[in-house]
């Protein structure tokens, strides 16, 4: 099942491995630096999924969550949250944003290929 | 996998270069910090750079790099939330967390082994502005719930359980789920509730029912009995419940797992009827906390207590919502404005080979246009005029293949600031370091071998050029001392100039060590540009003692061979009580420069064009002769020194009739002029420098090779040492042959 992801996050060494990580399950990947730039791609593509890290300047995670729910047509695209924290609070407030799930960096690229997999049609 | 050769390996790379960027943003921002700003951009700049230093170094299993990481932004943390002040302590350490920190990055890179001392030390001076902090118990391993895991790449295979997702596993059958004792499938009766939640984060129950069918045999019967009546129905509100039975090998642990994602925004019964297997029937859906853990397959999973393969516990039978935390306030939004540059990354091999073949092609365009000319072609012809045009591209591809080698002095800068902090601390020292014009380029290679003459300089600065703290308040100056560092752009080449306001060179004293050391007669009478140039002497250190700090063996003379390796020159200023000075001089580039073509004595000799300040022919009466050897030269009203080059050169003796000759007015760096004579002009081109090897030894006022377009080979000169070299050795009386070593 070939997906099309959206990949936020300010890291180049984790846009690379997420990449890394979808290309050979087929996915195709957009990238994006952070929120602000994450919406900005966002209105250009019809993601399946969109996988977003928290701790990111301009627009954080949340703030990222917050501006894609509030677009109607991404209502309920899939949203997973990387994180180095897999402190439940951390989860909870992802969760009160609007993430579908979560992801703890560092991450296993086969478990983020089955997560994507399983969060999106 | 992927076509590339391994990825992993390349990114690796990527990260390490990218922990370069987010250390030099790190040290920015603690210096912002330093100088009072507090706002919250700032810290976070500072927070974002740590962490992601953490998040890359987990993914390639940096263990101890992580370690740290994570406790240094722990405490920035505490900033971030305005729980800890900023106090200079607290700075003091971050910069020392940060140093440490771009140590930790080097170590990780290159595979060394990890400072166990050092990281203990700084990370309890860390762990002290926590204090209280519950997140802090004593035993440091402990607190980390971010455990760093390798990450394989090879997608065929197990991909090693880490602690993030190791209970998804919902799709193909996984090697490293063991059978149990009892292989046979098992009996699940699921009932599935959705709650509104569940919608709004856009998980979909439809793919939740998909996955479970992945793991076996499924019958799904929709429970439609809350339906309200249509007049009721508010369509945002679920009310569906599905009854499931799955026959599966599947562990229960691997159900819940499904569902981990929408723990909290259903209801959920996972009832097993499978053989008396699991202690209890009923199992709270997500709570594979249960006993059944430590024979079950995931063996890996206990470890990772915040890992999301073992949930912490809910109580999650009461069925309630999921209390919704208030929502994140929302963050300040960062207004840096964002530099939307593409960036490629080369392998600076890549670009040596380029720059090489420049080099080649200017040297092939010199020979090209010398035949041409030779030809006899008419300059206003098509080949001549396609020359010209060829030139000029040259230089284009040139400039530009240049100034991808070229990199804002910054980084190096920066890793001046730590020393500065290293030495001050360790000699008891206030000292600030003021940087200007760091993002001035520079030739990477030039920056990379500046850095330990820079370092040694500056230890030099803080050791012996400013006065301890006692003396410079009996001096009337704050007890805090100066160092400047500075790059600029000048007149074709790059000044650094390192200065500190200390007491300046004690000339006498100096002046007393060489003579101690027999280094100059005891009867020589030096300027004070000589005297100052003694500290370049080899063997010469002005400390009575050797410190632990700058004694190390390395004296100003290697300094002094280091810049001189990279075609530069360094001078000296000082002041009494005012402080010194240290300038030093480089070229731009390493490897092409523009180069005035000159004639001596049969001898043709290149000479860097840009310190060629005018050129005149000799008339009679022209030249003043002050002593015999030692002449000036009239230039407009003023005279200027003269030296014949070829005499100089030990190409001929002094000419008796210079009339005719042509003569280089050549600029200083200290502003004032020399002449220099030579027979002719020949050309002005740019020429490819071919470092000379160092069996040639270093020949005073002798830069480097080069190839003209004719195949033959010509000397670079470097005439402010030929100047200098000369006009010492007509200053100074007896010590000459030992002084010109040292003055450079």
């Amino acid at each position: 099942m070939s997906l099309e992801i959206l990949a936020v996050d300010d890291s180049r060494t984790m846009r690379d491995m997420i990449r890394l990580a979808l290309l050979p399950a087929g996915f195709t990947v957009h990238t994006a630096d952070d929120g602000v730039h994450g919406v900005e791609v966002l209105d250009g593509i019809e993601p399946d999924a969109i996988i977003t890290d928290i701790n990111m300047p301009r627009m954080d995670g949340f703030g990222f969550i917050d501006a894609v729910r509030g677009q109607d047509r991404h209502r309920a695209t899939p949203i997973l949250v990387l994180t180095t924290e897999a402190a439940p609070e951390l989860k909870q407030r992802a969760r009160a944003a609007g993430a579908t799930g979560w992801i703890v960096k560092p991450f296993d690229p086969e478990k983020l290929v089955k997560a994507l997999q399983m969060i999106a049609s | 996998m992927s076509e590339q050769n391994d990825p992993m390996a390349e990114i690796r790379a990527s990260f390490f270069i990218e922990c370069e960027e987010l250390l030099e943003s790190l040290q920015d921002g603690l210096q912002i910090m330093d100088e009072g700003a507090d706002d919250s951009e700032t810290i976070n700049i500072v927070f974002r750079a740590v962490h992601s230093i953490k998040g890359g170094a987990g993914a390639f299993g940096l263990e101890f790099l992580v370690r740290f990481a994570h406790r240094y932004e722990t405490v920035l943390d505490e900033v971030r939330a305005e729980r800890l002040a900023v106090t200079p302590e607290a700075l003091k350490v971050f910069y020392q967390a940060a140093d440490h920190l771009s140590d930790l990055v080097r170590i990780s890179r290159d595979n060394l082994p990890a400072p166990e001392e050092r990281t203990q030390a700084l990370l309890e001076a860390l762990s002290a502005f926590l204090g209280d902090s519950d997140e802090l118990a004593d035993a440091p391993e402990e607190e980390i719930d971010f455990k760093p895991m390798g990450i394989s790449l090879d997608l065929g295979t197990d991909g090693g359980d880490g602690p993030d997702l190791a209970d998804l596993e919902g799709l193909p059958p996984l090697p490293p789920l063991p059978e149990l004792d009892a292989p046979g499938t098992r009996h699940y009766q699921i009932r599935f509730t959705p709650m509104a939640e569940l919608f709004e984060t856009g998980n979909e129950p439809a793919l939740l029912l998909r996955n479970l069918q992945a793991l076996g045999e499924m019958h799904v019967t929709c429970d439609t009995s809350a339906v309200p009546e249509l007049a009721q129905l508010v369509p945002e509100i679920p009310h569906l419940t599905w009854d499931i039975t799955l026959e599966t090998e599947a562990e229960e642990a691997e159900i819940a797992s499904i569902f981990e994602f929408v723990e909290g925004l259903c209801r959920l019964d996972i009832i097993s009827d499978a053989d008396a297997e699991p202690p209890g029937t009923v199992i709270a859906a997500v709570d594979p906390t249960a006993p059944e853990m430590p024979e079950a397959a995931e063996a890996e999973v206990p470890q990772a207590p915040e890992g999301l393969s073992a949930p912490e516990p809910l109580p999650e039978q009461e069925k309630e919502p999921t209390a919704k935390p208030a929502p994140a306030p929302p963050k300040p939004a960062a207004q840096a404005p964002p530099t939307a540059k593409t960036i490629v990354r080369v392998d600076i091999d890549r670009i040596e080979r380029l720059v090489n073949l420049v080099g080649e092609l200017v040297i092939n365009q010199a020979m090209l246009s010398q035949s041409l000319e030779q030809s006899g072609l008419s300059p206003h012809s098509d080949a001549m005029n396609g020359l010209e045009e060829f030139q000029r591209l040259t230089r284009d591809i040139q400039d530009s293949v240049m100034m991808i080698r070229a990199q804002p002095v910054k980084s190096l800068f920066q890793r001046m600031s730590r020393i500065v902090r290293e030495a001050s601390g360790a000699v008891d020292k206030d000292v600030r370091l003021i940087v200007h014009g760091e993002d001035t380029e520079v030739d990477k290679t030039v920056i990379e071998r500046l850095a330990d003459p820079l370092t040694h300089m500056i230890r030099n600065a803080v050791d012996h050029g400013l006065e301890s703290k006692s003396a410079r308040l009996a001096a009337g100056k704050p007890e805090q001392g100066q160092v400047n560092l500075s790059a600029a752009h000048r007149s074709g080449r790059v000044i650094i100039e390192i200065s500190d306001d200390g007491a300046g060179i004690n000339r006498p004293k100096v002046q007393q060590l060489a003579i101690d050391k027999g280094l100059i007669p005891p009867d020589a009478v030096l300027s004070d540009t000589e005297i100052d140039n003694l500290l370049f002497m080899p063997g010469f250190s002005t400390a009575d003692k050797v410190s632990d700090l700058s004694g190390r063996g390395v004296g100003m003379d290697v300094v002094r061979t280091a810049i001189q390796a990279l075609g530069g020159r360094i001078t000296t200023t000082s002041q009494p009580g005012e402080g010194t000075t240290f300038s030093i001089s480089l070229p731009l580039t390493l490897a092409v420069l523009d180069g005035m073509v000159v004639e001596v004595a049969d001898e043709t000799l290149v000479l860097p064009l840009n310190v060629v300040v005018e050129t005149l022919t000799l008339e009679a009466g022209d030249v003043q002769m002050l002593r015999p050897g030692r002449n000036v030269v009239r230039v407009r009203s003023g005279f200027v020194p003269l030296l014949d080059l070829g005499g100089a050169l030990g190409y001929r003796a002094p000419l008796e009739d210079m009339t005719g000759a042509v003569v280089l007015l050549i600029g200083q760096e200290d502003g004032s002029n020399a002449a220099l004579m030579i027979d002719n002009i020949v050309d002005q081109r740019q020429v490819v420098i071919k470092g000379l090897d160092e069996s040639f030894h270093r020949a005073p006022g002798i830069a480097a090779a080069t190839i003209l377009g004719d195949g033959q080979i010509a000397l670079i000169l470097d005439p402010s040492d030929i100047i200098s070299n000369a006009m010492s050795a007509h200053l100074t009386v007896a010590p000459q042959t030992r002084a010109e070593g040292a003055i450079a």
